[in-house]
């Protein structure tokens, strides 16, 4: 049930003393929570439960009302990006010739959902709107790579590249 | 105090200026649907259920939020507000989990109430509705999503006033939901299991882990000793449920009906909190005279407990080591009772109808045994206690009124009684601690200054030529505040009476529930702590320690107060614990 990213955290003593003393600028002004998300993200790249906690303790708020406002902005990511970024397009053109379904194949071959990364941190999930390849429709980007006019067989070949 | 003249639907009406357009309405005979305000709780004006036309103004105003100014003029009752409200709750019906059949709140819900009241007969919108898990890990707290209807009543109750803020709204738009951070179990984060945000809830999202099946199967099991305990706050509140104006106190009735449901043996909570003051007072007394650890804190609202587990771990030597009543009972149930009826300990099961949902948690903490055999077998509520009588075909209100059972005696003191409500341990231990310190028998035993709603309350006692410096906190927030000011030794005390609920355990998380409607009328904490401190007056024994069948047990069992049968049985220690 948890949505803890299953990525081991791997925040160093640096990243921690920048984060205090964001927490320590912050401190006290109205609406300090926002703008401490999101050079949190800055320092970590994403916002993981051991990082919102220091934010929670740091700003005394609740680590809920944090996770609330973390999940409310969709620029606030709560697991690292991968060392292959899979972007799916939801834009309409996509979306109606089938993306949905290209996303939930990916989501079972790599047991992810949509905003999540493999425990091993070799793949992420996302989906877009629309990168203005709508000719190309359905496409999924991986990093830089772009794969247009997708059928759902042809996932599974694009991941495999990627994989080992 | 200055005046405002309004009208409200052409009538002329004059009241406090910062009064809502909302209480203004109301106090002329006038209804306006609301869903989200709650008063003292939440007013967020989110939920757009109060809809009310001002003259003038373009769009319609929610009446909750809206303050009066001189001359305004409100409509509540054109069609255009009629369609607004309508449509907005017949919105919220569209993505609520229909089920009131088998719903806990049926007939006891605001929504199915506003339904019937607007006149909804058809639901015009039937779209994509959320499916969500039901959380029901934690031992006291279940929290079913489908029927949240998103108003933010717990949320404010949690956060603002109990200051746990163990849960928040997530998400946005249709993906909106109130849950844990992490969307985690209530049972896994620092959620203290008070219950508070069941009793705000206006429909069925939020209820108590309901175990009246376990109860029944062992009253059902001819080799089970079945033996019921019931807390203080019960019999204030329990007449409630079958009718009966907030405030009956229903102590005889309530025997009545646990005898004709079935226990062996009726006890009453309230010996037990005589035997926790003398535990308890001689503990304070030891500290004051040893040099131990002040200000001693008391431990009979696990909801606190839990709290202070978590957010003040290094207070632990504070908290008095003595386990809430009926543990305390348990444990003497299941020794002392067990070997005097000859009765294999293993095969008594004891129940405690509680108006607390954090005692369930508590029953079930390991701490909270002897012998390998927990205290407290199951806890159930004021609310599933009802559930169990009506369940029976016991028509409550004809019972005649009966008392408990021996051997602890058919009546407790009034010092027990107290227990129920904010300030009544504190004044209960002072009745007794006043009596050895002073050795005397006091006449002047009620005090005042320890009473009410205020949400910290100070006083002073001397006695014995030592003055007990003593403060009462309700309400975890309250708690929270005074704990800061101990701790920053901006006060200094001896003796600290905390609460978790606010109003105390009258207004129990497992006690039934009012309606925002009639909580805008009167305080139900007042009403039913009333009904408390009139059984007090009326009781013969007003003091712990004055219990016959308290000396009869130290005599026979236990020795002393704090000897060593005493540690064994009657005490306990503390866990820290994550914050979050
Ligand atoms: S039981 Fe109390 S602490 Fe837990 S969520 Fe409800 S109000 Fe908050
Ligand atoms: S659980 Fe109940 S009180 Fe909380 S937001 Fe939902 S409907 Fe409102
Ligand atoms: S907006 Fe007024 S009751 Fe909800």
């Amino acid at each position: 049930m948890s949505k803890e990213s299953v990525i081991p955290f791997k925040g160093t003593a640096e990243q921690e003393k920048q984060l205090m003393a964001v927490i320590e600028e912050h401190k006290g002004e109205d609406g300090a929570l926002i703008p401490v998300l999101h050079k949190a993200q800055g320092i970590y790249g994403y916002l993981p439960i051991e990082v919102q906690k220091m934010i929670a303790e740091g700003l005394g708020v609740s680590l809920a009302e944090v996770y609330g406002v973390v999940t409310f902005y969709t620029q606030f990511s709560l697991n690292p990006t991968g060392e292959y970024k899979v972007a799916v397009c939801l834009g309409t053109a996509c979306y109606v010739k089938g993306s949905g379904d290209i996303i939930d194949k990916i989501k079972e071959i790599l047991k992810i959902d949509v905003g999540g990364c493999t425990p091993d941190g070799k793949f992420s999930l996302e989906a877009t709107r629309c990168i203005g390849a709508c000719g190309l429709a359905p496409v999924l980007t991986v990093n830089d790579d772009v794969y247009g006019r997708l059928v759902v067989d042809d996932v599974e070949g694009i991941l495999k590249k990627y994989m080992d | 105090m200055e005046m405002v003249n309004l009208k409200i639907n052409g009538q002329e009406i004059s009241v406090p200026a910062g009064t809502t357009v909302l209480e203004a309405a109301r106090s002329a005979g006038i209804e306006i649907p609301t869903l989200c305000y709650l008063k003292d709780v939440s007013q967020t004006g989110s939920c757009r259920m109060c809809l009310v036309e001002i003259k003038g103004g373009r769009a319609l105003q929610a009446a909750c939020v809206y303050p009066v100014s001189e001359g305004l003029e409100v409509l509540t009752n054109t069609p255009k507000v009629r369609e607004a409200r309508k449509v907005t709750l017949e919105l919220l019906l569209s993505n609520h989990d229909r089920k009131c059949l088998t719903c806990v709140r049926n007939r006891n819900c605001e929504l199915q109430t506003l339904a019937d009241e607007l006149g909804v007969t058809d639901i015009a919108f039937e779209g994509v509705r959320n499916e969500y898990a039901i959380d029901e890990l934690s031992p006291s707290i279940v929290r079913d999503n489908n029927k949240c209807i998103l108003c933010r009543r717990c949320v404010n109750m949690c956060k603002n006033i109990q200051t746990v803020g163990a849960i928040d709204t997530m998400e946005r738009g249709f993906k909106t939901q109130v849950t844990c951070a992490f969307e985690k179990s209530l049972g896994e984060v620092s959620c203290v299991n008070c219950g508070q945000c069941i009793a705000v809830c206006p429909v069925g999202a939020l209820r108590e882990k309901d175990v009246t099946d376990d109860v029944w199967a062992a009253i059902a099991n001819p080799d089970m000793h079945v033996v019921v305990q019931t807390a203080p706050a019960v019999r204030a509140a329990l007449g409630e449920e079958f009718g009966l104006p907030i405030g009956t106190a229903v102590t005889g009735k309530m025997a009545a009906a646990l005898r004709r449901l079935g226990f062996d043996k009726v006890f009453d909570t309230d010996f037990a909190a005589d035997l926790t003051i003398m535990e308890e007072g001689t503990e304070l007394l030891e500290r004051i005279q040893n040099g131990g650890k002040l200000p001693m804190i008391t431990s009979c609202s696990p909801g606190w407990i839990k709290f202070c587990e978590h957010n003040f771990p290094d207070m632990l030597d504070n908290l008095s080591s003595c386990k809430s009543p009926h543990e305390m009972y348990g444990a003497i149930i299941k020794s002392y009772y067990a070997e005097k009826m000859g009765i294999d300990p293993k095969s008594i099961y004891v129940v405690s109808i509680m108006p607390c949902t954090a005692k369930k948690f508590e029953a079930q903490r390991d701490e909270l045994s002897v012998n390998g055999l927990q205290d407290v077998d199951t806890v159930l509520t004021t609310r599933e206690l009802a559930r169990m009588i009506k369940e029976a075909g016991i028509r409550f209100t004809q019972l005649p009124d009966e008392n408990f059972d021996d051997p602890f005696g058919d009546q407790a003191t009034g010092a027990g009684v107290i227990f129920g409500a904010t300030g009544g341990v504190m004044e209960a231990a002072i009745r007794t601690v006043a009596d050895i310190l002073d050795n005397t028998s006091h006449s002047e035993i009620e005090y005042e200054a320890v009473r009410g709603l205020e949400g910290i309350k100070i006083a002073s006692v001397t006695a014995g030529g030592k003055t007990i410096r003593a403060a009462v906190a309700h309400g975890l927030g309250n708690a929270r505040e005074l704990i800061n000011k101990v701790r920053n030794g901006e006060i200094e005390l001896d003796f600290i009476e905390i609460m978790a609920c606010p109003g105390g355990c009258v207004n129990g998380g497992g006690q039934p529930i009012v309606p925002a409607k009639v909580r805008m009328d009167m305080d139900i904490r007042t009403e039913r702590a009333k009904a408390i401190y009139n059984e007090d007056k009326a009781l013969p024994l007003r003091k712990s320690h004055d219990n016959p069948y308290i000396k009869k047990l130290y005599e026979e069992y236990l020795g002393k107060p704090c000897g060593h049968k005493s540690h064994e049985l009657l005490h306990t220690h503390y866990i820290a614990r994550d914050k979050h």
